[in-house]
């Protein structure tokens, strides 16, 4: 594996690039971020099993690609199992002498929101509980964009997306995004995380982490969509950063089940600083505003119980 | 002479000593052992469920050295297979029915990534209504899959078929999945004489990771596999895929040849029965080719020249074979267990059989059957009933312009 070394500071990431420019991605896209890292911490003994979905068609259209790692795409809803069967395949070469066995080849899952929190969650459970050494990254943009932002169990709270419309009777997604840490926790996983291209040391460590960990492990991007997400080019990591200091997202780590906040908010922003960034958001009244502020407060509340201090601080204006 | 003589007595003796006797079910699994796979997906489904348990228990006593995925669904069996085989693993898995049709996707993924899956298909009736029972509805639904589908009609020929299935399915010239069936209940539970081959002779016949055949998922030469394949490309893969295809029959035949001199059982692409002097024949596949093989010896003693063709190698379609075989006949009719809903007529294997004979100006009265559906059982006497009928087709000179079903409870008889 590459990266052997913890990353404090950007000196620490590697100066390789695994993942090739050129590709079709739209500008500022942040899943283009997480995917340049994340192959940079995986070096070269990685093998990367992808979901239908933006990141595979704007990255390998025959006959080029960005990829200078083995890659394979399958469909859209199985790369947990596309991974699992990689990574039985290398132990049972290894164990019979065709592979090296000496040799430590990772094995990557990667998949949008849709491809695992929605269709692709059977075959990400299978992976997860049957304990395969695979790596799953899921790049969640809050939608399935590779058909044109449609809504997805990932979707939050009044966003709106070309299925979850604004009109009379609906005003954007009525749901709650689903809480696919907690689902990864009930398979009682060794390493989980959620990261943020906003903070780059910070998810760069969680990846190698992951990668480093034997058994399956899982770590949840925050990846901004420009067209999806209706926000400039530029600001790409400005919302992202404004998504943590928001409370929107938190940066966690899991290690064995033992929860911990990676990046701490002592003070934290009003939601709306979040929300009107973007154009997803435009509808949303103060009242509709204030009732998903609440909202995170009560989640922020919960994650502090569950850390055991205030990680997430107070709103303060 | 002694010499020769005592040396054929003992290879006969040892011969006899891998005589076991066995069910289908367990022909397969054991297939998959003697050709050592690395990776064996396994998910249960009746009446496939006794693979699934039998590799498991090869696996847990050691007799077969495999990792074996315990997938969630048959989406993921499949999906598992086609990515460990391009890890460079060999590879095995085994549904039915509704398996299968979860499978269905992926059936695409494996041939137009053309990966060397080998799969046991335990045919079995499609639902709704939910039915455990044989019949071809299954194996039928992946015709156009890019499969090379292989029938077999005992229990030594599931054993047989499958080691060749590996010899084929990874040959560097073909590089196609390839399926070969039992037929649910009437093999896969059906205890017969078994005549193993040994794991080394097995090894040696179909050889793991032949000569230029090697890993797509290779750290040390990364490709990228399963990318997008644009207007401007996609069908140039596809023609590619149809010249492998093509190029199959090749090696099928190499693969036979090679078996018949090594373990001396010989199969082609298609079997004749009293073909030489038939005036009628009925072409079908699998386990039913027995009964019509029953049906065309009681016809015979009866002074009717009737002959049968069988299928082995269903895709790809052995056309030459078959019109040749049924050159001289002065009707034709096709048995099959499976519907084509809303088709010209409704059974599958003769809109093959009738399109093969068409285009080759081959004009001949003809009469698609369908009996069998859902396990239904089909007896000698009614096979000998559609014998009858194509006699009279026959002097008639005309083909039945629809499908005629038997078997079916009178009230609800169509024609
Ligand atoms: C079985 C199946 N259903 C639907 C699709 C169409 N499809 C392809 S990608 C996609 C959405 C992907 O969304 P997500 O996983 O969130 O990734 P993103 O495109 O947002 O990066 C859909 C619906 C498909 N490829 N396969
Ligand atoms: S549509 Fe969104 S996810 Fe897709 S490439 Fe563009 S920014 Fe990235």
């Amino acid at each position: 594996m590459a990266l052997s070394k913890p990353v404090r500071t950007v000196w620490d990431i590697p100066r390789e690039e695994q993942f090739a420019p050129g590709h079709s991605m739209c500008q500022g896209c942040g899943a283009a971020l997480v995917m340049r890292h994340l192959m940079k911490v995986a070096g070269k003994d990685a093998i990367v099993a992808m979901a239908t979905g933006c990141v595979e068609v704007t990255t390998t259209l025959f006959p080029r690609t960005s990829w200078k790692n083995p890659w394979i795409h399958l469909a859209f809803e199985n790369a947990g199992a596309v991974a699992s069967g990689i990574e039985a395949a290398l132990k049972a070469l290894q164990r019979k002498g065709v592979v090296d066995s000496n040799r430590r080849i990772k094995v990557i899952a990667i998949a949008g929101d849709g491809g695992t929190f929605d269709i692709g969650l059977q075959s990400l459970s299978g992976m997860l509980e049957r304990g395969h050494d695979v790596m799953y990254v899921v790049y969640d943009n809050e939608a399935y964009m590779n058909t044109g932002i449609q809504r997805s169990g990932a979707t939050p709270l009044g966003a709106w997306t070309t299925t979850t419309p604004i009109g009379k009777r609906m005003r954007g997604e009525m749901r709650p995004k689903k809480d696919i840490i907690g689902i990864a926790l009930a398979h009682r996983i060794p390493y989980i995380a959620t990261a943020n291209p906003a903070y780059p040391t910070d998810m760069i460590e969680k990846f190698r982490r992951a990668l480093e960990t034997r058994g399956p492990s899982l770590v949840h991007v925050f990846s901004p969509c420009t067209p999806g997400w209706r926000i400039k080019n530029e600001h790409t990591i400005e919302v992202s950063r404004l998504a943590v200091q928001t409370g929107m997202w938190v940066q966690l780590e899991i290690v064995n089940g033992k929860p911990r906040v990676t990046v701490k908010v002592p003070k934290r922003k009003h939601v709306r600083h979040y929300l009107k960034i973007q154009g997803r958001f435009r509808h949303l009244t103060e009242e509709e505003i204030e009732q998903i502020q609440r909202m995170v407060d009560q989640h922020v509340e919960e994650i502090n119980r569950w850390v055991g201090e205030q990680a997430i601080g107070p709103v303060v204006e | 002479m002694a010499a020769v003589e005592l040396k054929e007595k003992q290879e006969a003796k040892a011969r006899q000593s891998r005589r076991i006797a066995a069910k289908g079910n367990h022909a397969a699994a054991l297939a998959a052992r003697d050709v050592d796979v690395d990776v064996a997906a396994i998910y249960p489904i009746t009446p496939q469920v006794q693979i699934a348990e039998k590799i498991a228990e090869l696996v847990a006593n050691g007799e077969l050295d495999a990792e074996v995925i315990h997938v969630e669904s048959e989406h993921s069996a499949m999906s598992a297979v086609i990515a460990a085989a391009a890890t460079g693993a060999r590879v095995f898995t085994a549904t039915s029915s509704q398996g299968l049709e979860l499978m269905h996707e992926m059936l695409y993924i494996a041939s137009g990534l053309r990966q060397p899956v080998v799969m046991a298909l335990a045919t079995r009736a499609l639902s709704a209504p939910i039915n455990i029972w044989n019949d071809y509805s299954d194996a039928m639904s992946m015709r156009d899959t890019g499969w090379i589908i292989i029938f077999s009609e005992n229990v030594q020929e599931v054993y047989d078929n499958l080691i060749q299935a590996y010899y084929i399915a990874e040959h560097p010239d073909v590089l196609l999945p390839t399926v070969v069936t039992l037929d649910g209940y009437i093999l896969s539970h059906t205890v017969e004489p078994l005549e193993l081959i040994p794991r080394d002779e097995v090894l040696s016949y179909a050889v793991k990771r032949p000569r230029g055949y090697r890993p797509v998922l290779d750290p040390d030469k990364p490709m990228t596999f399963g990318p997008v394949g644009a207007p401007n490309w996609y069908y140039e893969i596809k023609i590619q895929q149809i010249m492998a295809m093509r190029e199959a029959p090749r090696v099928i035949e190499e693969a036979a040849r090679e078996f018949e001199k090594r373990f001396g059982r010989r199969y082609g692409f298609i079997e004749e029965y009293m073909m030489d002097d038939a005036e009628v024949a009925i072409v079908s596949l699998g386990a039913t080719a027995s009964l019509v093989k029953a049906a065309v010896n009681r016809l015979r003693e009866e002074g009717v020249k009737a002959g049968m063709v069988k299928i082995r190698v269903y895709r790809p379609f052995p056309a030459e074979q078959i019109a040749k075989a049924l050159e001289n006949v002065a009707a034709v009719g096709v048995l099959d267990r499976a519907v084509a809903f809303g088709g010209p007529l409704e059974g599958p294997l003769f809109l093959d059989i009738a399109s093969t004979l068409a285009v080759r100006g081959m004009v001949k009265p003809m009469a698609s059957f369908i009996h069998g559906l859902g396990g239904r059982d089909i007896f000698v006497k009614e096979v000998v009933e559609m014998f009858k009928k194509l006699q009279e087709l026959a002097r008639s000179g005309r083909s039945e312009t629809r499908t005629l079903f038997y078997g079916v409870k009178s009230r609800t008889k169509l024609n």
